[in-house]
């Protein structure tokens, strides 16, 4: 089998599954409880912020721990957005953020706020001048990816810091799900003030995450009940997956630290295959992320290519599974003003650490025999 | 050390060890993305829809009609906050009763702020609602009632049948939080007639960071979190499918003794108790009550102290909702059943049976108790 879908969602690590099975067994105290099995899984919960808040360069205090990066970004947006309306009501976005910020965002103007959706022009990346035009006295919010689920791109996540380093009433939220742990990014030297990370992405369990909010940011809580994590996120914490996802981060910052390469190698043996192929135009720029590679085969159903592929046991996407079913276009790939044929013909590949070059090889070998076979039957 | 014995199951329960097996092979052998369109998606979806059905059947409800959530708080905020947005243009009037979760009493605060009307039901003395007087209070405008089914400090059953078939012929949508109950009462959505039914699957020996919401069809709830298309677009983000199958699993061990098991706890505590000579007074009345939850108050005694003790004498035990926790102030429940300086509010302590008790340590429970009370007098 070859996984190849990695950006939709991973295979939790055993050690992840292991955590997860320890903390069940031995923690089950609800951590508001006042007695041992409550202070023990208290204990436990502040060592999983101490230990998240370190691999992010953040302190404990600033770390909430969520049901995942849909709830990450909400809280984010609409945290910010609420707690602090009475400052102003402008948020800007773009135009190729994940569904859970771009509909985020727009709830907003239901209650009365003007939102900026700048666009990010052909090569994906957004112009930082745009950003700074489109400021205003008014502005709250900045909420930009990190790297585009769909095609791969880094935003200039360093620039916008800097540009709002200095506008106190101006917060920086960054939804880093598809790039913790894969590409760096100091939360710290960008001046983010907010940021999300999803369990699931990285190799974590389904149903967990966090959003680190720098301290001193009020937030609007989605959920009120018990006051959980200082009144921000009211819920009885999911220790066991809590603990799992720590590991998950911490597993994946080692694998970076111990193969920088590794996606480098996976994307640059891709290309050159995908580049000699008749049918075949990549979508993804050069020098983007190195572990998702969108390309095009006009004129195919990415679909018919995908189920062909899984014939063969290698497993791709034709879209960010959070969009799959409703349009038949690429809303990210229409974004960057790519013609039709492309916009609906689109496969991403995104890869793990555990990917190898022999399964790159596969593929296009696989991929090449597929588009033969299609071509014949097409006549 | 002595063994410590958990009597604080309302809190939380652990895990069954099926539970575990349940999510760990789930994520061992199923890791897809149930929106995912190859066999691993496909494979996600169908036990995400596996796990659907057997939920809405143990509430006799469509697998349609049930949205998975983070836990019971998000489901409670979902149901009241979102019920109540999207029906403004019905009215302004909520109802609820003054000793709710916290989930739905600030979720109710929260509505106050935004011009919501909102009643808050008194109770009796043994903290159950009147049927009456949720039919006095309800008006034209009113669009919805959220009332539990058992509360989580005294395990008060509440009359939710009583109270649905009132709201029946009225306009206002009804809430329940069965958190306490799911799994010790049958629940039957329709025979009960609510619209919304709150369901947390770490008080069933499920996993922590799970539940669902029911909500029936004609209910509409303004969505709380904005993204993907999951969950019929009520609650977008990828499903926790591992946590989702334990809690499946929790509900699949369900039994229809368990609730006589309990009861056969309790008798025993309160036995022992006697014959062991303490003195103490019963918050609520059993009859109508949870039998997995007792709430005892210890004549001049004091709750920090006795909390205190029994901890040191591993006895874990509680004051009321672990979510008020941190702090001890008095239970707003008992504050609602018992006149403001009521002696019983200093010295009230939850005791909560279930999957980590015997009886030999119930025996053993209550033979420690009766040493810290003899002790503090």
């Amino acid at each position: 089998m070859i996984y190849f879908d990695n950006s939709s969602t991973t295979k939790p690590l055993q050690e992840v599954a292991e955590s997860f099975q320890t903390v069940s067994e031995q923690y089950y105290g609800n951590t508001s409880s006042a007695h041992q099995f409550g202070l023990d899984a208290e204990k436990l919960l502040r060592k999983s912020s101490q230990q998240a808040g370190q691999l992010l360069g953040v302190g404990e205090d600033e770390i909430i721990f969520t049901s995942g990066g849909t709830e990450g970004n909400n809280l984010a947006i609409k945290g910010v957005a609420l707690a602090y309306q009475n400052r102003g009501k402008h948020v800007i976005t773009t135009a190729i953020e994940h569904p859970s910020v771009l509909e985020s965002v727009r709830s907003l103007e239901a209650l009365g706020f003007e939102v900026t959706v700048l666009p990010v022009g052909e090569s994906g990346v957004l112009d930082v001048d745009a950003v700074s035009d489109a400021l205003r006295e008014d502005t709250i919010l900045v909420s930009v990816m990190h790297v585009n689920n769909e095609l791969g791109t880094i935003q200039p996540i360093k620039a916008i810091g800097q540009l709002l380093k200095n506008r106190a009433h101006t917060f920086f939220h960054v939804d880093m799900v598809q790039s913790f742990g894969k590409i760096d990014l100091s939360l710290n030297d960008c001046s983010v003030d907010l940021a999300t990370i999803s369990g699931h992405k990285i190799h974590g369990i389904k149903g967990t995450g966090l959003l680190f909010a720098r301290k001193g940011i009020r937030l609007f809580p989605l959920f009120h009940g018990g006051g959980q994590q200082n009144d921000r996120r009211s819920g009885t914490e999911n220790l066991g997956g809590i603990v799992s996802l720590v590991k998950a981060m911490r597993v994946m910052t080692e694998q970076k630290m111990h193969h920088p390469d590794h996606f480098r190698n996976l994307n640059h043996l891709m290309r050159i295959e995908l580049e000699s192929m008749d049918h075949v135009i990549i979508n993804t720029m050069n020098d983007q992320a190195d572990h998702i590679l969108n390309f095009s085969i006009p004129h195919f159903k990415p679909e018919v290519v995908l189920h062909a592929l899984e014939k063969r046991n290698i497993f791709v996407s034709t879209k960010s599974a959070c969009a799959s079913k409703k349009e038949e276009e690429s809303p990210v790939l229409k974004a960057i003003g790519l013609p039709r044929n492309r916009t609906t013909s689109s496969i991403r590949v995104s890869f793990s650490y555990q990917n190898t070059e022999g399964e790159v090889e596969l593929f296009t070998r696989a991929l090449k025999k597929v588009i033969q076979e299609l071509n014949k039957v097409m006549g | 050390m002595k063994e410590p014995i958990y009597l604080d199951h309302a809190a939380t329960t652990p895990m069954h060890e099926e539970v575990i097996d349940a999510v760990s092979t789930c994520m061992r052998e199923t890791f897809g993305n149930p929106s995912s369109i190859h066999q691993y998606g496909r494979q996600s979806r169908r036990l995400l829809d596996e796990a659907r059905r057997t939920l809405a059947n143990s509430i006799h409800a469509k697998e349609k009609d049930v949205y998975f959530t983070s836990g019971g708080t998000e489901a409670d905020n979902l149901a009241v906050i979102g019920t109540a947005l999207a029906n403004r243009d019905k009215g302004n009037h909520i109802i609820t009763s003054k000793v709710e979760h916290h989930a739905v009493l600030h979720a109710a605060e929260y509505l106050e702020t935004i011009g919501f009307d909102v009643t808050y039901l008194p109770v009796d003395e043994n903290g159950i609602v009147d049927v009456s007087t949720v039919a006095s209070h309800l008006r034209d405008d009113t669009i919805l009632v959220s009332v539990m089914m058992v509360n989580n400090e005294v395990g008060a059953i509440q009359p939710i049948r009583e109270i649905g078939q009132l709201l029946n012929e009225h306009q206002a949508y009804f809430h329940t939080d069965a958190v306490q109950a799911y799994g010790l009462l049958p629940i039957d959505v329709t025979d009960l007639m609510v619209d919304l039914l709150t369901v947390s699957a770490h008080k069933i020996n499920g996993p922590k960071g799970v539940g669902f919401l029911y909500s029936q069809p004609a209910v509409s709830v303004q969505p709380h979190l904005f993204g993907g298309s999951q969950e019929r677009l009520k609650r977008p983000g990828t499903e926790a499918l591992p946590l989702i199958k334990g809690m499946e699993k929790a509900v699949s061990l369900f039994k229809n003794d368990l609730a006589k098991e309990y009861e056969a706890y309790r008798t025993l505590f309160l036995d022992q108790l006697n014959t062991l000579g303490v003195k103490y007074s019963i918050n609520g009345n059993l009859e109508n009550a949870s039998p997995a939850i007792v709430n005892l108050s210890f004549d001049g005694m004091n709750v920090e102290s006795l909390l205190m003790n029994f901890d040191l004498e591993g006895i874990a035990a509680s004051s009321g909702s672990a979510c008020t926790a941190g702090s001890i102030e008095s239970s707003h429940v008992l504050s609602a059943m018992y006149e403001q300086n009521d002696e019983r509010l200093n010295s009230a302590i939850r005791f909560s049976f279930g999957l980590a008790n015997n009886e030999g340590q119930i025996k053993e429970a209550a033979k420690r108790i009766a040493n810290v009370i003899s002790r503090l007098q």
